[in-house]
């Protein structure tokens, strides 16, 4: 008989710190967090120490002073006597505004572009082949400067529009096009139900959910009758009269009219004024990203096999059901996630605000505030603190419509 | 037999009808032009349109350039000689032809060091780019960096040759002991490394510069199209290493690692270049020592290298995910550690996965490095916006100067495209 006994337990060496697969994991964190803590202390250490030859404290108290610069483009009420906050507040929105246009219009140039580039038609797809390897190898910087001096330099003065020989008129008398920005007519209500004309537009905005919540519902009980019986019922109609009807009554009880821009003193008056740096970062900002969606536009329909389309087909299924059943909830897919790291770009790229003068966040936060008060850590960490927060709400929000559209497994 | 019942029956042929060519609609010109352009309505009418924009294009284009003047001084001076017409100003290019690619401020008989360190670095980028190039003239790629920086920078050699001196005893010392225990070897190098630095440092004499070989070129008088090169250049290079080390990180099983790294690339991520940069304008001098000076340039570096490491790891990571487990199991089962293990298995097919994504990265790195220009560098947009166009004979000359710029970077943002598409091709072996 043999008896099986352990192996005489290893009593603890020092050599096994490094040498035992056990234990050697510690050891290697070990020195990374004393190297992280004497990072820290040094780096904190100098900071300190630099701060108190500068005379300087970390405290966000500046932002409470009154700002004492002025902002032409802003959402929100401001004038030079509101504080920074405001200040940044009113560049928040403003990145945020800007962000969410060129997001749009990116979307849109970028499908066009990208399905185009698929078409049979050879000149078609080489010209967006061409339009997509020059907007994709020039830097967006160039493309932000190159817009903006064809809005301050190509466009006609005010000016212009004056008198009877006037070289440039406006478009449909309702459009003008200056080089100091954009003017458009602006809707208004000549008897709102509420006083306020910002409850009015609430309002209005009520009523498109409501009627989005009424086709939601209207698409769920033709499709139970589908279930039910195999006929889907028409409801295009019925969707429209949804749509149209509420709005339209809206608008008639409220008394839509619009404001429209005129030409008084030396500049245009009225209808709302899309400045030159917002039209130019928002241009050059979607057709730069634009190219790059096309790009994942046309990778994620190239990516649905050829036999799916057949096998639509083969079902019998007219083009326009091949597509929505068959071809674009399979690209989505595809499509989804480098859309929402190009959503991201946007977003991050709108900090080139500051070279149009665009009051973004890094215009007002990082530029002048910055600039006015030399609290330059804490104005770069409360940037950085705004983007960080808005990459990640972006993201996680994506995400989610990402999830909705992946497909099930079991 | 069957001849003459042939030739008896009338209604047959007695011989072949010679091929007739196929109908002029199905051949050469016409028949590609109505299968690619005019196949539908629709397509008809998009080819219209394209046809259309095209001929809007050139036409506004085509007269500018060929108008284009190229030897006046001014602005002024072109406009007397178009008289009116249509015609662009290109002599704005070639009289600021030094500042453009120089700078403002780099010494006018320098500027062969540039053009030198230029040349040499498309021979020692050649061989990382080329693999059927000889692998000998990576050592030259190896000693480029120092040679680039003596060229450009100037002043005493000693400098660049202690920092070489001390890589190649941290590669002794490596070759030596990294054979047996990686950690010794990669420690004892850096601690060698580290010495032969202080050591040499101290060895320079002050003043060293003074009378060297090359004058002495500050950075902050770098500029030019030569200052993005350069960024994009180094901080590529410097990002790698970088990049991977970090990838490796996010994949440890050691939490406090994965940590660190997790948190440094997603926050890196979640921000703008631009504020990072303003990081290195504004906020970096405050975390080093007082009486330390760093330069601008080095403190851009240091940022954008952090900003490209970022995401170089998160392609890097792509490409270890996609490795099968088994390569990880089998470099186990044969009995290497963890970085044999890397070193011989996984990050030769895991880069060679991510190269295309690095492309990417480079090239869209290498056009971000026109946004120094709003931290007050004068790299070529620096160069344009500042100098060039505030001057009173180029006041106003736009087109010629940013389409200039959009030229440089698109020829070399799409011949990087274009060698990594080539890449794809070659290393898709098509399994």
């Amino acid at each position: 008989m043999t008896n099986l006994t352990d192996p005489p337990r290893e009593s603890f060496r020092l050599s096994m710190l490094l040498n035992d697969t056990r234990y050697r994991s510690l050891t290697f964190q070990a020195i990374a967090a004393i190297v992280l803590a004497l990072a820290i202390w040094e780096l904190g250490g100098n900071l300190a120490q630099n701060l108190r030859a500068a005379g300087l404290n970390i405290s966000l108290s500046f932002m409470s002073d009154p700002a004492g610069y002025d902002i032409n483009q802003r959402l929100v009420e401001y004038d030079s006597q509101s504080s920074h906050a405001r200040a940044a507040l009113v560049g928040i929105l403003n990145t945020l505004l800007v962000a969410f246009l060129a997001c749009i219009t990116a979307t849109v140039f970028g499908v066009i572009a990208g399905v185009l580039r698929l078409s049979n038609n050879w000149l078609v797809s080489k010209v967006m082949a061409f339009y997509v390897e020059i907007f994709r190898n020039i830097p967006v910087l160039i493309w932000i400067l190159i817009i903006y001096t064809i809005m301050t330099s190509v466009m006609p003065g005010p000016r212009a529009f004056r008198g009877d020989n006037a070289t440039s008129s406006m478009l449909f008398d309702r459009f003008a096009f200056t080089n100091r920005g954009i003017y458009i007519p602006m809707p208004w209500f000549e008897n709102g139900i509420f006083g306020n004309p910002t409850l009015n537009w609430l309002l209005v905005i009520a009523g498109l959910i409501g009627s989005w919540i009424g086709a939601r519902s209207v698409t769920r009980w033709a499709n139970q009758k589908q279930e039910m019986t195999g006929q889907r019922p028409n409801t295009l109609w019925i969707k429209l009269a949804i749509w149209l009807v509420p709005f339209v009554l809206l608008m008639v009880i409220m008394g839509l009219s619009w404001e429209i821009p005129a030409l008084k003193g030396f500049n245009f008056k009225g209808g709302i004024k899309i400045g030159g740096p917002l039209i130019a970062l928002w241009f050059a900002l979607s057709i730069y990203t634009g190219a790059f969606i096309a790009e994942n536009v046309r990778a994620g329909i190239q990516a649905v096999s050829k036999g799916q389309t057949e096998a639509a087909a083969a079902l019998g299924l007219r083009a326009n059901r091949v597509m929505n059943l068959v071809i674009l909830p399979q690209a989505l897919r595809v499509i989804i996630p480098p859309l929402i790291s190009n959503y991201l770009n946007i977003t991050k790229n709108t900090s080139l605000a500051i070279l149009v003068g665009y009051a973004d966040i890094t215009a007002t936060l990082g530029g002048i505030t910055l600039n006015q008060t030399g609290r330059a850590i804490e104005c770069v960490l409360l940037l950085m603190l705004f983007y960080l927060t808005a990459s990640l709400l972006i993201s996680m929000a994506m995400n989610i419509y990402n999830s909705s559209v992946k497909l099930k497994e079991r | 037999m069957s001849d003459s019942q042939n030739n008896s029956v009338a209604f047959v042929a007695t011989e072949v009808i010679p091929q007739s060519p196929p109908p002029a609609r199905e051949t050469g010109v016409v028949k590609w032009l109505r299968e690619n352009l005019f196949s539908s309505v629709t397509n008809g009418v998009l080819t219209v349109v394209a046809l259309y924009l095209i001929y809007l294009v050139l036409a506004a284009t085509l007269p500018w350039i060929f108008n284009g003047i190229w030897t006046t001084s001014s602005l002024s001076e072109c406009r007397e000689v178009l008289q009116g017409k249509t015609g662009a100003c290109f002599s704005v290019l070639t009289e600021r032809w030094h500042q453009l690619i120089y700078g403002f401020k780099y010494p006018a008989d320098a500027y062969w060091r540039p053009n030198l360190a230029f040349v040499l670095m498309l021979v020692a980028i050649a061989p990382v780019l080329f693999f059927d190039l000889p692998r000998k003239l990576l050592l030259f790629t190896a000693v480029y960096p120092f040679i680039a920086f003596w060229l450009i920078w100037g002043g005493t050699i000693l400098a660049p040759l202690v920092v070489f001196v001390g890589f190649v005893a941290a590669a002794v010392v490596f070759q030596k002991f990294g054979r047996s225990s990686f950690a010794v070897g990669f420690f004892g190098g850096i601690a060698v490394a580290l010495v032969v630095w202080t050591v040499g440092g101290a060895l320079i004499p002050d003043g060293a510069s003074d009378n060297a070989l090359l004058p002495a070129v500050p950075s902050r008088d770098l500029g030019g199209f030569m200052l993005n090169l350069m960024l994009g250049v180094t901080c590529v290079s410097l990002s790698i290493p970088l990049g991977i080390a970090l990838a490796l990180g996010r994949q440890s099983d050691m939490p406090l690692i994965k940590g660190i790294c997790v948190v440094f690339i997603e926050f890196i991520r979640g921000v703008p270049l631009i504020t990072l940069l303003f990081v290195a304008s504004v906020m970096l001098a405050y975390f080093f020592p007082p009486e330390s000076t760093v330069d601008l340039f080095l403190r851009v570096v240091i940022m954008i290298t952090m900003f490209s490491a970022a995401y170089i790891a998160e392609v890097i990571r792509g490409g270890l995910a996609a490795l099968p487990k088994g390569q990880y199991e089998a470099a186990d089962s044969l009995g290497l550690d963890y970085p044999q293990a890397m070193r011989l298995i996984i990050l030769p097919q895991a880069l060679k996965i991510s190269i295309p994504g690095i492309v990417n990265v480079a090239v869209g790195l290498f056009k971000d490095t026109t946004l120094v220009s709003v931290i007050s560098m004068f790299d070529l947009v620096g160069m344009i916006r500042g100098p060039i166009l505030a001057s009173t004979e180029w006041n106003g000359v736009y087109w010629e100067l940013f389409g200039f710029a959009a030229l440089l970077f698109f020829v070399v943002c799409y011949g990087i495209s274009q060698y990594s598409q080539w890449l794809e091709r070659k290393l898709h072996k098509g399994h």
